[in-house]
């Protein structure tokens, strides 16, 4: 990991989990590509269709709110977001996106430094994010205990590995 | 410097000594998962997991899609059958036994001092009898299976004293409503919700599970209470001794992140307005809503006490023209006591359709989907857009009465006002 420069979609506060995927597909979508097809489809029915891979979510406050559905977190790894800029996340969405591998940065004060289309960079080495106007912002690395979680890729990979050492 | 619930009970199940913002890796003493268990399933063999942990560590509810509406819902409930068998898994409760987090109460498995990671979002509820718990996701809990252990922050903790007597039509639900409406959805974001004060004291257990099990809507990572007389009388009542239990409660000069006290005398009969908990507003100003569903119960409000208030309001009288109701009772044990005291009789002669325990309509996934443009008030915990399985469709959340009285009434009202 190092600088992620992507363009940047917008959203607001409590971007719930239910918007992001809804709760009726949660039992009878199960495939990554059909999963993918339906993220923001409440929120934003065009994003799936202008994100491009590398791209980077900025939102407000609590974003993932709601439901534990890890899809709603899942569904942007599977488009190959760059990573996700919030100003607060809730506590189980924020864990979802670890586990998935997917970079979820914390940062302060985004109100009104970004609009749909500009082009943000996050260094993942320095912890800042660039934004148009020159200004950036800090945020915090990763606790040494949970980095190890995003290095292996997400969870399922880190508890494989955990699991190979424990079986000798 | 004491210490809140929450660092009590991190430091207890660690043996170490804990403040807010440690990381640390716990065994949680359950794991709760529901029909998701088969997605879990492929996960845990994704990672390489062969036999769990620890079988008796697992606690497989089936209750989001009961009885399965289609032949995807019914394989994979087929595969959680056949997962529990082949690992001799001894807690298992089948689709209709009741919603997980109801289950997870009658059953004894919320108790105080108990730790329960549940890879559901409302497993907050069980801080009500004394436990800590919390929601986690569905890697997660394949984590826990094949490793018995979870990481998790010691949240820092939020105090809420609730005062005083609440006027009349005033439930639990009403005053959830007005500290988020106060507060907002991310109000207690990341903390330890601790109730107290002689309004929770007065509480049944019923009301008080809407608090824990709403704090999650405030953003809280768990919602508690001190277990007392009471809770011990429902615990003994359910099958859990006192010896089996550990009251962990948080030292005088704890530390606070944040405190709030409110006065429950001041709070009016309230509605959440779509599409967030914290768009909250009077029924007095909402009695030009016409509802079209009306749902009464969920994991919020499907208790025998949330039913015996409905019946109050709908016994002898019937469901308004243009109005369906839905009344969904939470556990098989509430749905028997409700026929035993003759409420779904009132139920259904006031028009109202009786479904089995289970999630029901509330995720959206059957049992009552709505039509573009239609409005349910229920008594559920969540109103986001398409929540109840169309996005263009509203949903207003309410007290068990609010809920009687509008299905009556036909727009949002209190008793009062029929």
């Amino acid at each position: 990991m190092a600088i992620i420069t992507g363009k940047a979609f917008v959203y607001g506060d409590n971007v719930n989990t239910d918007v992001i995927f809804p709760g009726k597909y949660t039992y009878s979508v199960t495939d990554p590509k059909e999963i993918a097809a339906h993220t923001m489809e409440d929120e934003d029915p065009a994003f799936v269709k202008e994100m491009k891979p590398g791209d980077i979510l900025v939102a407000g406050k609590n974003f993932g709110c709601g439901s534990s559905r890890e899809q709603a977190a899942f569904c942007f790894k599977y488009l190959g977001l760059g990573a996700i800029v919030a100003e607060s996340y809730s506590r189980i969405y924020y864990r979802n996106c670890i586990n998935a591998g997917l970079l979820a940065v914390e940062v302060k004060g985004l109100a009104g430094k970004v609009k749909r289309g500009d082009t943000v960079t996050i260094d993942t080495d320095k912890g800042t994010v660039k934004f148009p106007d020159g200004s950036q912002a800090t945020f915090a690395p990763l606790p040494p205990e949970i980095e190890g979680i995003m290095k292996a890729g997400g969870l399922d990979e880190f508890i494989a590995e955990k699991l190979k050492k424990m079986n000798g | 410097m004491g210490k809140t619930f929450a660092e009590k009970i991190f430091s207890l199940k660690t043996g170490k000594d804990l403040r807010a913002g440690a990381i640390v890796m716990v065994k949680p003493d359950f794991v709760l998962t529901h029909d998701n268990s088969s997605a879990i399933l492929s996960t845990f063999k994704k990672m390489g997991g062969k036999k769990v942990a620890d079988p008796k560590q697992l606690l497989i509810v089936l209750d989001h899609i009961v009885p399965a509406n289609d032949e995807k819902a019914a394989t994979n409930h087929q595969k959680t059958r056949q997962f529990v068998a082949e690992q001799k898994l001894p807690h298992f409760y089948e689709g209709g036994r009741g919603i997980c987090h109801q289950v997870a109460v009658e059953e004894g498995f919320a108790r105080p001092g108990a730790f329960i990671c549940g890879s559901d979002s409302h497993t907050t509820t069980y801080g009500a009898l004394g436990a800590f718990s919390t929601g986690i996701g569905r890697s997660e809990a394949a984590g826990i299976w094949a490793t018995g252990e979870i990481w998790l922050k010691v949240p820092e903790s939020m105090k809420v004293v609730l005062k005083g007597k609440p006027k009349k039509w005033v439930t639990a639900k009403d005053v959830v409503l007005h500290i988020a409406g106060k507060i907002g959805a991310d109000g207690a974001l990341y903390y330890s919700m601790e109730f107290s004060g002689d309004y929770i004291d007065n509480c049944s257990i019923a009301d008080r599970l809407v608090f824990t099990n709403m704090s999650v809507e405030l953003g809280a990572k768990n919602g508690w209470m001190a277990p007392d007389k009471k809770a011990f009388d429902y615990l003994a009542v359910h099958g859990v001794k006192k010896e089996d239990c550990t009251v962990i409660l948080p030292d005088a000069d704890a530390v606070y992140a944040e405190t709030l006290e409110i006065d429950v005398a001041k709070i009016e009969p309230l509605v959440a307005a779509p599409h967030s908990v914290d768009l909250v507003k009077t029924v007095v100003e909402s009695t030009a809503v016409k509802a079209d569903q009306v749902l009464i119960g969920t994991c919020t409000n499907g208790r025998i006490e949330d039913l015996r208030q409905a019946a109050e309001i709908l016994k002898g009288r019937k469901v308004a023209k243009g109005t369906r109701l839905l009344v969904l009772p939470a556990s098989s044990e509430v749905y028997i006591q409700a026929a035993d005291e003759g409420l779904l009789k009132i139920f259904v002669q006031a028009g109202g359709i009786v479904l089995n325990p289970g999630c029901g309509p509330c995720l959206g996934a059957h049992q009552g989907i709505m039509a573009p443009n239609e409005i349910t008030v229920s008594t559920a915990n969540r109103n986001f857009k398409g929540r109840m399985g169309c996005n263009t469709s509203f949903i207003y959340l309410a007290s068990p009465y609010t809920a009687a009285a509008t299905a009556v009434k036909g727009t949002i009202a209190t008793p009062d006002m029929l």
